[in-house]
């Protein structure tokens, strides 16, 4: 029985008003579905975008092989052209980068030295795997990429990177054979920045345009045209040093960043496979095994008990001194003060800091 | 339905989803596919237009219909996804623009090119404005005006794609007329 025929056949409702409806709905569906997105992180959405990551990683790939070999052609045919102009430049670059790397040289063997006197611990290198990007989006509202390489490779949310000039952007999402590139331009990207001049620390503000703001700037005049900008590891998302870019006033009378990224095609980039600080470091640096024992107000009792590597230390007799004030007695639990510990903790005391 | 349709001069076809939501639906999501590409030319990136924009205002002149708003949420989110925005900005852009149109749908049918278009010029005008103050409300940064205009205008010059399928359709379903 069609519905015509059925108890609701004379029904008539207006469809322009139950378009409007269906258009209610599914304007609820999308916020409901914009105030649960995450870019980063669990759930089927992430899932979902992974998914058409993987499927698009290869199309995108096959799509740009026509330009890139109308590139490469261009590529060669102007090197062929221009051959004798570019050999002169190159052998004018060329001495001025000698006198660069003599300097260079002498400059890493005074580095060298001056660490090895003051005992400074340098970070190793950071591996890194090559990527190339096969898709972009470069509106207003998110500037991402799409790399070729996922974490197959190694790569992890959060990892830095870099094209051939500069820091780009930061894995925002990995598959399994691609990585979605958050670039230093999205409005969502916030970047801890310095300024080696002034040591001054800012937060690099992506806005959907070529060039990045600088805001949180603290002190007076912290800042110049024309002043480099520095990842300043702040946070420990990226590593300290990764070249950003360079200080420029904007119309508005902002702090802006040109980005040197910017200055060539992002065709290639690098993937830093940094975690955090804590790749930097053997596991188990940062601290004591074993908490010290700590002491109240009164030299003799400890909220806690003395550290296990001492197992050879007699219990305090289960009486305590009559002088100690109730306040100031061990809390029920706790293990009664050691000789050792509080000897230990008095003669800290009265060592130099 | 459809004799009368053809019969109207051979441009209007018959409302068969398919055709007249799913074909023009994948073929925006192809050539942002396509525009997606990382090319440089002398030096500048390609324009961005949001393709989808144009069927968006089409299907709300062609006739009031309850699977345009699906149709664009889907739409939405596969933009959303291909460009690594938060999922449902792109669907709540586009309904934007869908919604008044369907609603100013009277005042719209019959029109001709050029009222049409300042029509869709201003609808988008709508759409990018709410996907400006949504993004900005989000994120606590108003986005970049410049790259927003471009963006915009890219979009406004894609009128005649909506245009062809509004001719195409406009008449497939007399009821509506």
């Amino acid at each position: 029985m069609s519905l015509r025929e059925g108890p609701f056949g004379d029904i008539k409702a207006p469809l322009r008003w139950t378009a409007l409806a269906a258009v209610a709905i599914a304007m609820v569906l999308a916020a409901a579905l914009f105030g649960n997105a995450k870019r980063m992180g669990e759930g089927a959405i992430t899932r979902a975008r992974e998914a058409v990551d993987q499927a698009a990683e290869p199309v995108g790939y096959v799509l740009s092989a026509p330009i890139r070999w109308v590139e490469a052609g261009d590529s060669a045919v102007g090197d062929y052209l221009f051959a004798a102009s570019q050999n002169a430049r190159l052998k004018a670059e060329l001495r001025q980068m000698s006198a660069w790397r003599d300097k260079a040289i002498a400059l890493e063997e005074q580095n060298a030295r001056y660490r090895a006197l003051m005992g400074v611990k340098t970070d190793p290198p950071i591996p890194m795997v090559f990527a190339r990007t096969v898709l972009d989006s470069r509106g207003p509202f998110s500037n991402t990429r799409l790399a070729d390489v996922g974490s197959d490779r190694g790569v992890i949310e959060g990892n830095p990177v870099l094209s051939e000039r500069g820091l780009v952007g930061r894995v925002l999402g990995v598959s399994r054979t691609a990585s979605r590139i958050l670039l230093l331009t999205d409005p969502e990207s916030r970047t801890p920045v310095l300024m080696p001049r002034t040591n001054a620390r800012a937060i690099l503000t992506g806005d959907g345009g070529p060039s990045p703001r600088l805001d949180f700037l603290r002190s007076h005049d912290p800042v110049r045209a024309g002043d480099m900008v520095l990842t300043s590891g702040d946070g420990g998302v990226f590593p300290r040093g990764l070249p950003v870019g360079v200080i420029y006033q904007g119309v508005g009378g902002d702090w802006r960043v040109a980005l040197y990224a910017d200055s060539s095609a992002i065709d290639y980039v690098r993937i830093l496979l940094f975690r955090d600080f804590s790749q930097l470091i053997a596991p188990g640096d940062l601290g004591p095994k074993t908490l010290p024992s700590a002491m109240t107000e009164e030299p003799s009792e400890s909220i806690i008990g003395p550290p296990p590597a001492t197992p050879t230390v007699k219990p305090a007799p289960p009486a305590a001194p009559k002088t100690a004030p109730a306040a100031l007695k061990a809390k029920p639990g706790s293990a009664p003060a050691s000789p050792a510990s509080a000897s230990a903790e008095a003669s800290a005391e009265g060592a130099p800091r | 339905m459809a004799p009368r349709a053809r019969a109207s001069g051979g441009m209007t076809s018959r409302l068969d989803p398919i055709r007249w939501l799913g074909l023009p639906a994948l073929l925006c999501a192809l050539a942002s596919l396509l525009l997606a590409m990382p090319i440089r030319v002398l030096g500048l990136q390609l324009p961005e237009p949001v393709f989808a924009m144009a069927p968006a205002f089409a299907w709300a002149v062609i006739r009031p219909s309850i699977l345009p708003p699906f149709v664009l949420l889907a739409l939405g989110a596969f933009l959303d996804i291909l460009w690594g925005a938060p999922v449902g900005l792109w669907p709540l852009v586009l309904l934007t623009l869908y919604a008044p149109v369907l609603a100013a749908r009277p005042f719209l049918i019959g029109q001709d090119f050029a009222v049409l278009w300042g029509w869709y010029v201003a609808a988008c005008a709508l759409a990018f404005g709410t996907g400006y103050a949504i993004v900005a409300a989000r994120y606590g940064v108003a986005p970049n005006l410049v790259g927003l205009g471009w963006q915009f205008l890219a979009t406004a010059a894609l009128f005649p794609l909506s245009w062809r399928l509004i001719e195409r359709y406009e008449d497939a379903d007399v009821r509506f007329r």
